[in-house]
């Protein structure tokens, strides 16, 4: 198979040899993860279930509606952020639980930073005052998780006891910053990244938006198949690479359409001078995106770059990346140091969301996010995981979270059903794992 | 026999190194030459790997010097080890089990593209070709390494260390895992590299592998060196009363 010539039927003869069944044909032609459908199933029925319960015991189903999935996007941000960090933080056979503590710490820096600190320096509402406190809010991330990540990587701490200590003291620190008092208003341009009000762009926006992801699908796929022609690998069918195209710009212009859906609200509209009875987009939320972005600039750096590389040998045997002239040690530190500048800049999305910097911000958060590294594939065993399933496992969490909130069950059956769903998931993922080996 | 005259490739002289208080390595000095294969011998906990792991970068010496071509040598890591041109195939492999063949051959050294990023399909690229080469029938490509056979996850680690253009090559038990074939393999391949002008120190518990593959043997025992022979020079009993009892036969210095 190494020898197809480039002008073979586009059939690559090992994919079609094996399966007789349609769909495992299809799967194989596609290299779709089966891992992933998996997933987008579980997220399809966690959805249609809360759904179908709103509508029959409840009389409502509010659960797919775009008002609601566009909320649930929104919540899934910060969590979603810091779950790509955390996969690269279980991948190396390590684990943080500081995270919830270091939004606090760190939300709590940049609300006194932005009201009692530069507003007597620049003027009240100062264009530059949101740019600072976001700069700071990172730096003050980068900082606590490079301090966590010398400690278990040139100290010898287990990296469970640096963070269980950093749960504790950088929740303690943020109590007392401010007294324990909370600070709000913050910035208003600020708040906008929170995906507050005006804190989306609007139909046009994520027409565009939309518009240059199709773009992207489509470069990848022909970047993609001229790299296998290149090199004379065996190619996907041409009718699979378009059914791959197809997909893509139907979950794109999908997205679009659900976020163009929910309109603002009458407040606001009343806001901005325009009629009650006009419809204007919410459109793509502005931390949405910024998780978005997120995403693929970890994939890239997961996937494409040494660095992802080595995150991946040392998680598969360190002493064999020692052996390979890898430094484990300043890559631990920097793993660290990456998962404390997203925590940063996911403590901007909280507190901004929340238009206020409280001590209790982000309590807690460390749970949803190793939850979610995990329900999304990341092997506790280290070697394994991906950012993708991160995001999707974020949005799991998040659904389940939502969902219950919606039908009406209160906290503590709450936390039994994700407490559950978790072990659940790991469960399935263990069958499925022993499945394909 | 090779002539030993010139510049030895290796000299690694009086190395010590201890552990702990136990002097896993004592005053030994080791030399190898080019096209030569050194075979080092020695019971278990006799200090051979723990010498060779010095010269490798594994660990590092307390005390002694290491000259590569006449040169002194500062060898305080596995870069630098790589830097000099040594290669180590490891006893236990040193593969990343969830890698596939290609990350695991240039891990630590990956082709890059001009934008910086790592270039899968060259990587695999060449080692489709290397493992053409070495091991014709390899075929699994794209999975991890944790799913091939113990002969061709040594075949992965070989290829990795003769890719780079080693010109000093440390085998630690290079046939522990493999079946009779694949160790007339590896045994081709060193004859191989040896005509290449490579320098070999081969680990190896196997005294009729080493009769057969070996210039000279240095033997251990109890961090200390009993003796080296040019393995022409002597039979494989005065090779084992060495590595039993210790006992430095006439013709050894």
């Amino acid at each position: 198979m190494t020898n197809t010539p480039l002008s073979a039927p586009p059939t690559a003869p090992s994919h079609t040899a094996n399966g007789g069944n349609p769909i495992k044909r299809f799967l194989t032609a596609t290299e779709i993860d089966t891992r992933l459908l998996g997933m987008l199933a579980a997220l399809l029925l966690i959805w249609g279930g809360f759904h179908f319960y709103g509508a029959v015991v409840n009389g409502n189903g509010a659960f797919l509606t775009p008002r609601n999935l566009w909320n649930l996007s929104v919540q899934t941000s910060s969590i979603g952020i810091m779950a790509t960090g955390m996969v690269l933080v279980i991948v190396t056979r390590n684990i943080d639980l500081s995270v919830g503590s270091m939004i606090g710490v760190t939300g709590m820096a940049m609300g006194i930073l932005q009201v009692e600190i530069l507003p007597p320096i620049l003027g009240l509402g100062h264009w530059s005052i949101w740019i600072i406190t976001c700069i700071v809010g990172i730096i003050v991330g980068t900082i606590i998780g490079s301090l966590h990540g010398w400690l278990i990587a040139y100290r010898g701490i287990p990296s469970f006891i640096v963070t269980l200590g950093g749960l504790m003291v950088w929740r303690g620190m943020a109590f007392i910053s401010n007294g324990g008092r909370t600070i709000s208003p913050v910035d208003s341009t600020f708040a906008l990244l929170g995906g507050g009000p005006g804190g989306s762009i609007g139909a046009y926006g994520s027409w565009i938006v939309g518009a240059v992801a199709c773009a992207g699908v489509l470069w990848l796929l022909i970047k993609g198949r001229q790299q296998r022609i290149k090199h004379e690998f065996p190619l996907r069918p041409m009718w699979a690479e378009v059914t791959l195209g197809v997909i893509g710009f139907a979950a794109i212009i999908g997205a679009v359409l659900l976020m163009n859906a929910y309109p603002l609200p009458r407040g606001i509209l009343r806001q901005m001078d325009l009629p009650d009875d006009a419809f204007v987009s919410h459109g793509f939320a502005i931390p949405v995106l910024i998780m978005i972005g997120v995403a693929i600039l970890m994939t890239i750096l997961m996937t494409r770059t040494r660095f992802g590389r080595y995150v991946f040998a040392i998680g598969g045997n360190p002493e064999a990346a020692a052996l390979a002239g890898i430094n484990t040690r300043w890559m631990t530190m920097k793993i660290f140091a990456l998962m404390g500048a997203l925590t940063g800049l996911a403590a901007i999305i909280a507190s901004a969301r929340l238009n206020s910097a409280t001590n209790a911000l982000g309590t807690l958060d460390e749970l949803y996010v190793i939850a979610a590294a995990v329900i999304g594939g990341t092997s506790l065993a280290g070697g394994v995981g991906t950012i993708y399933g991160a995001i999707l496992g974020a949005l799991v969490m998040q659904s389940l979270q939502s969902g219950m909130v919606l039908i009406g069950f209160d906290a503590a059956i709450q936390r039994i059903v994700v407490g559950m769903v978790l072990v659940l998931a790991v469960y399935l993922d263990n069958l499925y794992r022993a499945r394909t080996k | 026999m090779t002539t030993n005259t010139g510049t030895p490739l290796v000299e690694m002289r009086d190395i010590s190194i201890s552990f702990g208080g136990i002097k896993a390595v004592d005053h030994v000095s080791i030399d190898l030459h080019p096209g030569e294969v050194v075979g080092l011998l020695g019971h278990n906990g006799a200090g051979k790997s723990t010498l060779i792991k010095c010269l490798s970068g594994a660990y590092q010496k307390d005390a002694g010097e290491i000259y590569i071509n006449g040169e002194k040598a500062e060898i305080s890591n596995p870069r630098d080890a790589r830097h000099y041109n040594i290669e180590t195939i490891y006893q236990t492999l040193a593969l990343a089990d969830n890698l596939d063949a290609a990350s695991n051959l240039f891990l630590g050294r990956e082709l890059v593209t001009a934008a910086g990023f790592v270039d899968d399909a060259q990587m695999e690229a060449e080692t489709r070709k290397i493992m053409a080469r070495l091991n014709p029938n390899f075929r699994k490509f794209n999975v991890p390494v944790s799913a091939l056979s113990g002969g061709q996850r040594q075949s992965v680690a070989i290829a990795r260390a003769v890719y780079f253009n080693a010109k000093i090559l440390i085998m630690d038990e290079p046939t522990a895992a493999l079946g009779p074939q694949e160790t007339q393999m590896v045994a081709e391949l060193i004859q191989e590299l040896k005509r290449q002008g490579l320098g070999i120190f081969l680990i190896e518990h196997d005294i009729h592998a080493v009769m057969d593959l070996c210039d000279r043997a240095v033997v251990m025992k109890n961090g200390q060196r009993v003796g080296t022979v040019n393995v022409g020079d002597v039979t494989d009993d005065d090779i084992l009363g060495m590595i039993i009892m210790g006992k430095k036969p006439a013709k050894a210095y």
